[in-house]
């Protein structure tokens, strides 16, 4: 059984994905920069959207750009294809553009997301979009950009590496678990953005084409396929990603980001996988589940 | 009342849908340096700029992007057209081009004479579009870097004998450095900053 691809007229009165073509064409010139100097934050105009800031809009400024009457276009918020968030940015996107959008992750030629990394590898021809609130790694260690800017100039990274080695000393192990930050091609310090320290290992040499946008922050920033990002550890504190005693409570998967879900007031509990997509499609598109149904949008 | 966007450009029925087959055509080509990506719509060839390069040009350039043009093509119609369309001020000095347009390699200026941004902000430097003869893979230099699988090779006709030598010189600036796109009649190969040739 195949979900259907959901479609949708364009509506009047707006341009092609919303945004002018001006805008556009800044923000492309901004993104092809970004791909040419991996992990370096290019700096854009970025423009009021429909929604509040810190709901997407950098993500959602790139797919504008990107998006053409060919795409199929996939939204996840936390792995998932049905909350708030991916559910009216891919309603956005279909209003503005009439591009089929789908929630299979191999069917997709565009993935925008919200703090996850899908659980089946990317191909060569999709690209994946991240939403990002803060792209710089070193602001909440240094507050002025002036010297962020300086210290990404000079390749100078002492200072993070002096946070994980507090985190070291204070914990006993390197306690960030997610926006764990990364060096891409050996040469800048990057902001995942907040994904889970699970999916840092996906974007080493990862095939498909990632696009971070931060829409307040103004910044797009970009890693070409077959780049190295490396999660920043120590020899003797090596990075390793977060396992669990459990498998999926619904699929069984025990390769997947697993979230916990609180069942009641007793103390019980669940862990489910993050990847919606991903869990369903492991236990049959979702035929064995009827409380899921149809695709309910 | 709700209005259609304008028209596009002559060649360009919908320009917004032109534009973003253009710069997704240019987006392939830089995630993936070396590789020969054919453009789907192309504009006509204006003066002695080439489709490709027309078209890479009407797609991205505006009037916050000052562009060089090369002094045989500057004679021709190609700048007044480009003025008109994308507005974009046509500048003599290399150095201050966000844009550059080099319709014969033999008289491209070397590749250090435009701006290849600062260390602060190194997106501030021009992007190349240089036109070739013919654009072959599978022989001739051999490429590596960011978006290169293992290696890659790439051939272009006509380009002056230093001119990979130049490529490199620019690889061995990065993170500064300017990006190229060569063009052939309708297709294009990216050369950014992040590409190392070896020959």
């Amino acid at each position: 059984m195949t979900m259907p691809l959901h479609t949708e007229a364009r509506a009047a009165g707006y341009n092609f994905a919303f945004l002018d073509e001006q805008t556009k064409r800044a923000l492309r010139r901004a993104l092809l920069k970004a791909v040419a100097i991996p992990g370096y934050q290019v700096p854009f105009a970025s423009r009021e959207m429909p929604m509040p800031f810190g709901w997407g809009t950098g993500g959602i400024q790139v797919t504008a750009s990107l998006i053409g009457p060919d795409d199929v276009l996939k939204v996840i918020d936390q792995g998932s294809d049905d909350t708030t968030n991916a559910v009216s940015i891919r309603k956005f996107f279909r209003r503005m553009t009439g591009v089929r959008t789908t929630e299979r992750t191999e069917e997709a030629t565009i993935v925008q997301t919200r703090h996850r990394v899908p659980e089946r590898a990317l191909s060569d021809d999709q690209i994946l979009v991240y939403q990002v609130p803060i792209p710089e790694p070193l602001r909440y260690l240094e507050p002025r950009e002036t010297e962020t800017r300086k210290l990404h100039a000079l390749s100078e990274y002492g200072l993070m590496h002096v946070k994980l080695y507090e985190d070291i000393a204070r914990h006993g192990h390197i306690a960030t678990t997610y926006a764990y930050p990364v060096m891409v091609g050996d040469r800048y310090v990057m902001d995942p953005s907040p994904i889970p320290k699970f999916d840092n290992p996906k974007m080493h040499r990862m095939r498909s084409l990632q696009l971070f946008g931060a829409g307040r922050e103004q910044r797009v920033y970009a890693v070409p396929p077959f780049t190295s990002v490396r999660s920043l550890d120590f020899e003797d504190h090596p990075f390793a990603v977060q396992t669990w005693d459990q498998t999926c409570a619904l699929c069984g998967a025990g390769d997947s980001f697993l979230d916990e879900i609180v069942t009641d007031d007793r103390g019980g509990r669940m862990f489910v996988c993050s990847d919606s997509d991903y869990c369903s499609r492991r236990r049959g598109d979702g035929e064995t589940d009827p409380a899921r149904g149809a695709a309910a949008e | 009342m709700a209005g259609q966007p304008p028209s596009g450009p002559p060649g360009a029925a919908d320009l917004a849908t032109v534009s973003q087959a253009v710069f997704r055509s240019a987006l392939d080509a830089i995630a993936h340096p070396g590789k020969i990506v054919a453009l789907s719509a192309v504009p006509e060839a204006i003066g002695c700029a080439n489709p490709a390069a027309v078209a890479l040009l009407m797609a991205l350039a505006d009037s916050d992007t000052p562009l060089w043009i090369d002094p045989t093509a500057r004679t021709t119609a190609l700048p007044d057209h480009l003025r008109f369309h994308c507005g974009c001020p046509v500048v003599d000095d290399p150095a201050l081009a966000a844009f550059a347009l080099a319709t014969d390699p033999a008289t491209c200026p070397p590749l250090s004479d435009f701006p290849v941004g600062t260390p602060e902000y190194p997106d501030r430097s021009a992007t190349l579009i240089l036109q070739v003869d013919q654009l072959s893979a599978g022989r001739g230099v051999r490429l590596t870097g960011p978006g290169i699988e293992t290696q890659t090779s790439l051939a272009a006709s006509a380009l002056p004998p230093d001119f990979w030598a130049q490529v490199a010189a620019n690889n061995a600036l990065f993170p500064l450095g300017i990006d190229i796109f060569l063009a052939d009649d309708r297709r294009i190969v990216a050369l950014p900053r992040s590409v190392s040739v070896e020959f």
